[in-house]
């Protein structure tokens, strides 16, 4: 028994050494470095010079308003599309099936460089194809870039075209574990469809939409790229600058680490708290 | 019986118009993409709607690689996706393996380190990770940079020991008695049984290096280091640069993950869907 305990721990030793150094030992230290005063050689305590600033800096509260708005519109709107793609593609109706499965899952495979690329493209003010088709049927063109509004929107379009699929296949999996009896009891004492929906299927899919939810959170509190890359910065203005993006400017144009850190401990606690809540919510209701 | 096929086809009928112009708008930017990169650049930011293909890819090709060495780009983000793959999927299956199937201390603690850091954001170690492996060892610019650190992964580990844990232990003590060492069991009985999840997973961590960005954006900065995602991010934004050129290297970066998961898309399924459904 002695010798099959130390061969667990030699199976799990190569996974722990770098969950320990590139893990455990950064969190810690994320904290530790989050008081420290980085603009100063050597570094010193402060209270004041990162955790202190945080709450009287003004790109730190647009980068969480920015990022919150992101949150309550885009994730509500990709998960309920999502759950739409779901319901419809498990459908026993349903002709060529692996097209339209295509269709909505290959963005998933797409990397965010890629698309990221050729949605700026497309929304381009001048001849972005999105603009074209737009002043084709009449309506005036929209700045996509120059407006703060439209760049939070285009933001919002880009990622749930990324991610909707992505929910879609967590959803469908669930969808498929619910049994068909359920339904046939329902068709039988003539439950419509629509009827079928909102109170079977619902509520059996509720764990699996929440926990679509609490990923979505997570990628939503540290969102960077989209913004970086499509909106050139979290332009126009800081109009589309996310607290990921506002991390990456504190710690890796301006240098001050110790700033990053407070940012980054305070999406970890943002995304924490509000998967917390969720799924706290999720279980009262039932 | 008539109404009732008549109101299955309705059914059908409307589950298609529901479906098609959804399907046709997410496939949309992705045919984009495609048209673009054969486009010269007079015509993407010509004004008239162009949605059919030109022959041009081969120009633009020579643009963007003029722009920035994406040939070499491409090549160590393929050599790095493998080696990643391969060691994480060793590293994940080892402890998967330890945890489903060996009683010993602290195993319930690791569990639950393990499912606590799934909700953390690598947003909360990036500052430390960077500072550590591009100041403490000096590692910029370096292939280990790129493959190490984001060698962790929590939900490989979960999915493996939820592989491993379904599998008959009598199979097992069956080997133990005729006094197989343990991690002979581990490699050859255990691991060709878990082949499909390990399949599965492999395909998910293959993708996730190849188009990871963030990391290899910070560590790897200086051009002839640079993963091929990192490289066409920075030729975006930039005034002179060939946007035909970009579109080329975004078709380079996305066909072969479509290709992959064209054929083996029940494997990329099982591997997302993997962290829901038990």
């Amino acid at each position: 028994m002695l010798s099959r305990n130390r061969a667990a721990y030699a199976f799990l030793a190569p996974y722990l050494l770098i969950f320990v150094t590139f893990w455990l030992w950064p969190i810690i230290n994320s904290l530790l470095i989050s008081f420290q005063n980085t603009r100063v050689n050597p570094w010193r305590f402060s209270l004041s010079a990162n955790w202190g600033r945080l709450f009287v800096d003004p790109a730190f509260y647009n980068a969480l308003y920015n990022t919150l708005i992101i949150l309550v519109i885009q994730v509500p709107v990709m998960i309920a599309l999502a759950t739409v793609m779901a319901v419809l593609l498990n459908s026993p109706l349903l002709k060529a099936r692996p097209l339209y499965r295509f269709a909505f899952f290959a963005p998933v495979v797409v990397g965010e460089v890629a698309y990221a690329a050729v949605f700026r493209l497309m929304f381009s003010a001048d001849f972005g194809i999105i603009n074209k088709l737009i002043t084709s049927v009449g309506f005036s063109p929209v700045s996509w870039f120059d407006n703060a509004n439209a760049a939070m929107a285009l933001v919002i379009i880009a990622i749930t075209w990324r991610w909707a699929g992505y929910n879609a296949i967590i959803l469908l999996a669930g969808l498929q574990s619910i049994p068909d009896d359920v339904y046939e009891a329902a068709t039988l004492d003539k439950v419509s469809k629509f009827q079928q929906f909102v109170h079977i299927t619902l509520p059996l899919l509720k764990p699996i939409i929440s926990f679509c939810v609490v990923l979505s959170v997570i990628g939503t509190m540290q969102l960077f790229t989209e913004p970086f890359l499509i909106t050139n910065r979290g332009g126009p203005g800081g109009g589309t600058e996310t607290l990921g993006l506002l991390l990456y400017r504190q710690g890796f144009t301006s240098l001050n680490f110790g700033y990053a850190s407070a940012i980054a401990y305070t999406i970890a606690g943002l995304a924490v708290a509000i998967s917390l809540l969720n799924l706290v919510l999720g279980k009262e209701k039932k | 019986m008539k109404s009732k096929s008549r109101s299955l086809l309705l059914q059908k009928i409307a589950l298609h118009a529901a479906l098609t112009p959804l399907a046709i708008l997410w496939l949309f930017p992705l045919w984009m993409m495609f048209v673009f990169s054969t486009m010269p650049d007079h015509g993407i930011f010509s004004p008239e709607i162009v949605l059919w293909p030109s022959d041009e890819f081969a120009a633009n090709f020579q643009n963007l690689q003029a722009d920035t060495n994406f040939v070499r780009a491409m090549f160590i983000s393929i050599i790095v996706a493998i080696v990643y793959t391969a060691l994480s999927v060793m590293l994940t299956s080892m402890a998967g393996w330890a945890l489903a199937r060996y009683r010993f201390a602290g195993r319930s603690i690791v569990v639950a380190i393990i499912l606590g850091t799934i909700t953390l954001p690598f947003a909360v170690v990036v500052i430390p990770q960077f500072i550590m492996v591009a100041r403490e060892f000096k590692l910029a610019n370096t292939w280990i940079a790129l493959i190490v650190p984001p060698l962790f992964n929590s939900l490989g580990v979960l999915f493996m020991r939820q592989a491993f844990s379904m599998m008959p232990g009598e199979l097992f003590d069956a080997a133990r008695v005729e006094g197989v060492r343990e991690w002979r069991i581990f490699l050859h009985i255990a691991l060709p049984l878990a082949r499909p999840t390990m399949a599965a997973l492999a395909i998910i961590l293959f993708l996730a290096s190849w188009n990871n960005y963030l990391w290899p954006l910070l560590i790897n900065s200086r051009p002839n280091m640079m993963t091929a995602p990192v490289a066409l991010g920075t030729l975006i934004g930039l005034t002179k640069v060939s946007w035909g050129g970009i579109m080329a290297g975004a078709v380079l970066l996305t066909a072969p993950v479509l290709v992959v998961f064209v054929f083996l898309q029940r494997h990329f399924i099982a591997g997302i869907s993997a962290g829901a459904v038990k």
